[in-house]
C-alpha cells in the first residue's frame, strides 16, 4: 500500500465512524495536536469527531535529508473523538486491519505513555501503540487542554505515517518509501527537508525570528483584546514555530527557554478561556444538534 | 453453604509499573472487607495481567456471623440519681446503643458496679451487601494516576471495560461508569474472545482456554523458562534484570519468547549505549558470551502465541536497528566535538538558579578537588590527574547521547574523553566520579576518582544547604542524603585521613570565595554536621547494636573511618569478652568520679598509696600507645591497651580513699581519674552501652 493509498484509506475508515474529515491547517505546527480542530475543539461540552492529516515541523529534527528516520517536516493522521467511545481500542484496531496488519501476524501492544505539552497546558493519559516494537501511534485521553479541564474527555489517536509506511512498504530510509507508483517520498520531499534543515540550522536570521516572537505574542494579544479567538491563536501557533526554529538554533539558553514556554503557554490558556466562554454565549451550538455530527 | 467470590476488573491496558501494587492493594481491601463485615472465608488469590485485576475468595460464608456483646455502660452510682431514676448519663447511654433502660443490668468490675446493655446482631445474607463492598473495594483503590474517559465523572487508572462479580454461579449486580457487572470475561485481544464464567473457581482455566494466563507468578515462570531454553539452546548468557523482567510481565497475557539480530558493526559503540537503548527503548534483554561481552542478538517478549515470530523477529530487527543508527549517529557527532567546545557550553546549563550554571559547578568542583589533593597528601601526578578531571567531569552533558540517554552520564565522558587522547587515570575518572550512584553501588576505585567524586558531592551538599536546602523527612528532591552516604563510603573505603569539618569547610570556603552565602557558616555547620551524623549512625546501625552506635557516636564522627572502626571493636568486645562487662563498670567508676575533678593536672609527688601509684604508672605506660592508636584507627590495640587499667582501677577503688580529707589529695586523685576519663572520651561513652 503506498502513502497516498494508506492516507486514503484512514480517511474513509474514520468517515465512517462518523468523523468529519478536513483538510490540513495552513499555520507551521510541530504535531496535529496543534491544530485549532484538535486544540480548541477539545474544549467544552460539545461533541467533536474529526479526522485529517497534518504536516508537522520539528526544525530541531531536521537531518539535511541524511537521516533514514529523521525529518525536518513528517506527517500524522490525527482524529478527535470527542466523548471518547467505550470501544475506541476496538475502533482502533480495526483501522490497522484496513491498513493490511493482521494483529495475529503481528505482536500490538498499549504501552504506557504519558503525553504532555507544557506549551499548551495541555496533558493526558494513554499509550504509545507498538507494532512488533515500533512505536506506530499515540494514543491519549485528554485531561487538560489549555489549562481547562475536558468534560467529556476526547480521545486523540495520532498515526505516524512515515513509520507505519516503512513498516508495511518494508523500506529501510524514509526517503524510499513509495507516495504513489513511481514517485517517491523523497522525489517529494528531499529537497525541502536538506534546505528547511540548512536554513535552520544555519542561515535563518536570529536577530529576525526573536523580534517576530515578540511581535506575534503582541499580534495574539491584540486579537484576544477583541476577543478574536482563532486569529489570536493563529499567532499563538507562530510564536510556538518561531520558538522552535530558535530553539533548533540553539539561541535559547536553558534558562531563558522556560521563559518562553510559560509565555506562549499564558497566551495559549487565555484563548482557550476565551473559546469557550465564546462557545458558550453561542450556547455550544454542537449540542443542540443533539450530539449527532454526520460524516 | 460457602461460595467462591470472584471480581474481575476488565480495563484498558494498564501501566506495567503499577500494577503489582494494584494487585496487593485489591487483596488486602478484600480481606479488609470481609474481616470488618464478619463473613468468615478461606484463601484469597489475585491475578493480574495489563488489562484486568482480579481476586478470588474461596469459601466466602453464606452470612456473616451474628454477633452477641455486652457493652459497658456508667457505674451504678452515675447511673442513678438521689431518687434512683435513672440519671441523664444513663439515658443518654441507652440512646447511643440504641436500647431501652429497662434492658439494663448491673455487674460488678473491680469492685464498682457498671450498668450492662447486652446486644445481639444477627448477620445477614453475604449476597445482599456484596455488591455495595465491591464498589467500596473499587472505589478505594488508589493509583499514582487517575484519569476520566468518556462522559462519565469517574476517575481510574485506565478506563473500565468490563466487570465479572460472582458470588458462587451467582452475578452480584453493580454498576460502575456504565459497565453493568456480568459473568463474562475477555480472553486475549486477539487470540480469545468473550468468556462466560460458570464458577469463580473456572476463571483460571477459563482463561486460559482464551490465551490468557492471569497468574502473574506462572506466567513470570513461563517467560524465565523460555528465556533459560534459549540461553542453553544458543549458549548465551542472556542478562536479565529485575525491573525489566517486571515491567514486561505486566505487557503480556501470553509470554512468548524470541530473539533477533543486529549487525556486528555495531558493536563498535560501547556495550553500555547499547544495551541502555535496547532496554530502554524496546525493552529487549541483551545478550552476552560467557566472557561478558555483548553478541549482536536481543531477546524479546512478544504478547502472544508462537505463530509468525519471524515477521515479529524482522519487525522487531527493523526497529533496533534504527534506534541503533541512532546512536551510532549521536556516536559520531558527539566526538567531533572538542572537549573544551563542550565545556564553554556548559556555562549556559543552569545547575540551579541561586547556584549558577554547570560551568559554575565545575570552577567549584576544581577548587575543592585541589584543596582535597593537598589535604590527602596526593602525589604530584595524582594531583595532575585531578585537576584536569576535575576540569571535564561534566563535559559529556551536553553531548547528544546523553541528551538521549541521561544515565550514560559518566560512561560516555569516559569513552569519548579516552578517545579525545586523555590519560588513562583521568578517563577512568570521569566515570568514577558519580560513583557511587546508588545504594549498593561502588566507591570509585581510583585515589582520582575518589577526590573528585567528594569535591562534586560535597559541593552539592554545602551548595544545598547553603541556600536553606536541607532534607526533611521525605523531602529531598536532590538526592542530598545519597550523595552525603556516598561521601561516607569512599573515605571508608580508601580509609581516608579526612576529618569532616576539615571538608566542610574546604566546600563552603569555595561557595564563600564565589558567592555570598545566605546563611550564616556556623548555621551551616551545624547542619552538614548533624547530616553526616545521621548518614554515619545509619552505616553503622547496619554493622552494630544501637546502644554501642551511640557510644561511639558520643566520642565524636570527625574521622569516619575511626567511628566505625571503634563501633566495630567494641560490638565485638560487648558480645566476645566475657568480663567485658566488669571492665566497662570499673570505667564507668572512674567517669563518674571524674566528673568531679576540676582543673588541675595530676602530680605524681602527691600520689602516696601504693595502689594509687600503681594504677598512675598502668595509665602512664599506655596513654601515649593509646592515644596513638586511636589517631591511627587501630581500634582493636586502643580498646586493649585502654583494658589493661582495668585490674589497676578495681584494685585502686577498693584500697584507696579517693575522697580523702586532704584537699591537695583528694584534688589529684580526682585529677589522675580525669586524665583516664578523658583518655576512655576519645573512644565512646561507654556508659551508654546496655547490659542484659
Amino acid at each position: 500500500m503506498n502513502f497516498q493509498q494508506m492516507i486514503l484509506t484512514l480517511q474513509q475508515f474514520w468517515a465512517e465512524q462518523n468523523c468529519i474529515v478536513v483538510q490540513p491547517y495552513d499555520v507551521e505546527k510541530g504535531a496535529g495536536t496543534l491544530n485549532p480542530m484538535t486544540f480548541l475543539r477539545s474544549i467544552g461540552p460539545e461533541p467533536w469527531n474529526v479526522a485529517y492529516v497534518e504536516p508537522s515541523r520539528r526544525p530541531a529534527d531536521g537531518r539535511y535529508g541524511e537521516n533514514p528516520n529523521r525529518l525536518y517536516q513528517h506527517h500524522q493522521f490525527q482524529v478527535i473523538l470527542k466523548p471518547s467511545p467505550d470501544n475506541i481500542q476496538e475502533i482502533y484496531l480495526e483501522s490497522l486491519k484496513r491498513l493490511g496488519i493482521n494483529p495475529l501476524e503481528h505482536d500490538i501492544r498499549f504501552v504506557e505513555d504519558n503525553w504532555e505539552h507544557p506549551g499548551l497546558g495541555a496533558w493526558g493519559l494513554g499509550w504509545e501503540v507498538w507494532l512488533d516494537g515500533m512505536e506506530i501511534t499515540q494514543f491519549t485521553y485528554f485531561q487538560q487542554v489549555g489549562g481547562i479541564e475536558t468534560n467529556p474527555v476526547a480521545v486523540e489517536i495520532t498515526y505516524g505515517m512515515e513509520r507505519l509506511a516503512s513498516y508495511i512498504q518494508e523500506k529501510e530510509n524514509v526517503f524510499d518509501l513509495e507516495w504513489v507508483n513511481g514517485t517517491t517520498y523523497g522525489d517529494v520531499f528531499h529537497q525541502p527537508e536538506y534546505e528547511h534543515s540548512k536554513y535552520t540550522f544555519e542561515t535563518s536570521d536570529v536577530k529576525m525570528l526573536f523580534t517576530l516572537f515578540n511581535m506575534y505574542e503582541q499580534e495574539a494579544s491584540k486579537a484576544m483584546d477583541q476577543h478574536l479567538v482563532f486569529p489570536a491563536y493563529d499567532y499563538v501557533l507562530k510564536c510556538s514555530h518561531t520558538f522552535n526554529l530558535l530553539d533548533a538554533r540553539g539561541a535559547i539558553s536553558v534558562t531563558e527557554r522556560t521563559g518562553y514556554i510559560t509565555r506562549v503557554r499564558n497566551l495559549a490558556r487565555h484563548v482557550a478561556a476565551t473559546y469557550l466562554e465564546e462557545r458558550e454565549k453561542l450556547g455550544f451550538p454542537m449540542l443542540k444538534k443533539g450530539g449527532e455530527i454526520h460524516g | 453453604m460457602a461460595k467462591d467470590l470472584l471480581f474481575e476488573i476488565g480495563l484498558e491496558e494498564m501501566p506495567a509499573r503499577f500494577i503489582r501494587s494494584a494487585m496487593e492493594q485489591l487483596k488486602e481491601r478484600t480481606v479488609k472487607w470481609l474481616d470488618e463485615q464478619l463473613i468468615r472465608h478461606g484463601d484469597v488469590h489475585v491475578y493480574a495481567t495489563p488489562r484486568r485485576l482480579a481476586v478470588l475468595v474461596k469459601e466466602v460464608a453464606e452470612k456473616q456471623e451474628d454477633v452477641h456483646e455486652e457493652v459497658k455502660g456508667p457505674s451504678r452510682k452515675i447511673a442513678l440519681d438521689e431518687n434512683g431514676q435513672w440519671s441523664k448519663a444513663a439515658l443518654g447511654f441507652a440512646r447511643s446503643q440504641g436500647a431501652d433502660p429497662e434492658q439494663f443490668t448491673f455487674k460488678e468490675l473491680g469492685g464498682t458496679e457498671y450498668v450492662y446493655v447486652s446486644k445481639s446482631r444477627i448477620g445477614v445474607e453475604t449476597s445482599s451487601i456484596v455488591a455495595g463492598g465491591l464498589l467500596d473495594i473499587l472505589h478505594a483503590m488508589s493509583f499514582p494516576k487517575n484519569m476520566r474517559w468518556g462522559s462519565y465523572d469517574f476517575k481510574f487508572v485506565r478506563p473500565i471495560r468490563w466487570i465479572v462479580a460472582l458470588l458462587g454461579s451467582e452475578i452480584i449486580d453493580i454498576e460502575i461508569a456504565g459497565v453493568k457487572s456480568g459473568n463474562v470475561t475477555r480472553g486475549h485481544r486477539f487470540l480469545g474472545g468473550e468468556i462466560a464464567i460458570d464458577q469463580p473457581s473456572d476463571y483460571v482455566e477459563a482463561l486460559r482456554a482464551g490465551h490468557v494466563i492471569a497468574d502473574v507468578n506462572e506466567r513470570q515462570e513461563m517467560i524465565v523458562k523460555q528465556i533459560n531454553g534459549l540461553a542453553e539452546a544458543q549458549g548465551w548468557h542472556i542478562s536479565v534484570k529485575e525491573d525489566l523482567l517486571e515491567e514486561v510481565l505486566f505487557l503480556v497475557e501470553t509470554p512468548t519468547v524470541l530473539y533477533g539480530t543486529f549487525e556486528e558493526s555495531f558493536l563498535h559503540i560501547p556495550q553500555e549505549v547499547l544495551i541502555t537503548s535496547m532496554r530502554e527503548h524496546q525493552r529487549y534483554f541483551p545478550v552476552l558470551n560467557s566472557q561478558g561481552e555483548l553478541l549482536p542478538y536481543f531477546v524479546t517478549v512478544r504478547n502472544g502465541n508462537a505463530e509468525h515470530l519471524d515477521v515479529i523477529a524482522k519487525g522487531n530487527e527493523k526497529v533496533l536497528r534504527a534506534r541503533l543508527s541512532d546512536a551510532k549517529f549521536f556516536y559520531e557527532e558527539d566526538q567531533k566535538l572538542a572537549i573544551k567546545d563542550a565545556l564553554s557550553k556548559l556555562e549556559s546549563i543552569v545547575f540551579h538558579e541561586e547556584l549558577g550554571t554547570v560551568g559554575d559547578k565545575v570552577r567549584r568542583i576544581r577548587r575543592n578537588a585541589e584543596k582535597l589533593a593537598a589535604v590527602l597528601q596526593a602525589d604530584a601526578s595524582t594531583a595532575e590527574a585531578v585537576n584536569r578531571t576535575a576540569e571535564i567531569c561534566k563535559f559529556d552533558l551536553v553531548t547528544q547521547m546523553v541528551y538521549e540517554f541521561p544515565e550514560l552520564q559518566g560512561v560516555m565522558g569516559e569513552d569519548y574523553a579516552r578517545k579525545a587522547g586523555e590519560p588513562e587515570a583521568v578517563a577512568k575518572a570521569i566515570f568514577e566520579h558519580y560513583q557511587p550512584r546508588f545504594a549498593g553501588d561502588a566507591a570509585p576505585g581510583s585515589a582520582v576518582g575518589s577526590i573528585v567524586s567528594i569535591a562534586d558531592k560535597i559541593d552539592t551538599i554545602a551548595g544545598c544547604f547553603s541556600i536553606g536546602i536541607v532534607p526533611t523527612g521525605s523531602q529531598d528532591p536532590y538526592g542530598l542524603r545519597r550523595q552525603a552516604a556516598g561521601i561516607v563510603q569512599i573515605i571508608l573505603e580508601h580509609k581516608l585521613s579526612l576529618a569532616l569539618p576539615v571538608l566542610f569547610d574546604i566546600a563552603l570556603e569555595t561557595h564563600e570565595h564565589f558567592h555570598e552565602l545566605k546563611r550564616t557558616k556556623d548555621e551551616i555547620l551545624k547542619d552538614l554536621a548533624d547530616f553526616f551524623g545521621l548518614r554515619i549512625k545509619k552505616t553503622l546501625s547496619d554493622l552494630v547494636r544501637y546502644d554501642v552506635v551511640d557510644a561511639v557516636i558520643s566520642a565524636g564522627y570527625d574521622d569516619v573511618v575511626s567511628v566505625i572502626a571503634r563501633g566495630e571493636t567494641l560490638m565485638a568486645a560487648v558480645s566476645g569478652q566475657s568480663d567485658f562487662k566488669t571492665t566497662v563498670e570499673s570505667f564507668g567508676r572512674v567517669s563518674n568520679l571524674a566528673a568531679k575533678a576540676s582543673g588541675e593536672k595530676v602530680r605524681s609527688d602527691l600520689l602516696n598509696e601504693p595502689e594509687e601509684s600503681q594504677l598512675y604508672e598502668a595509665w602512664k605506660a599506655v596513654t601515649a600507645d593509646y592515644r596513638e592508636a586511636v589517631e591511627k584507627r587501630d581500634a582493636g590495640r586502643a580498646l586493649e591497651l585502654i583494658s589493661s587499667l582495668k585490674n589497676s582501677i578495681t584494685l585502686f577503688f577498693d584500697q584507696v580513699m579517693v575522697m580523702a580529707e586532704d584537699e591537695a589529695i583528694r584534688t589529684n586523685r580526682l585529677a589522675l581519674l580525669k586524665a583516664i576519663d578523658e583518655d576512655l572520651k576519645i573512644f565512646a561513652d561507654f556508659s551508654k552501652l546496655v547490659w542484659a
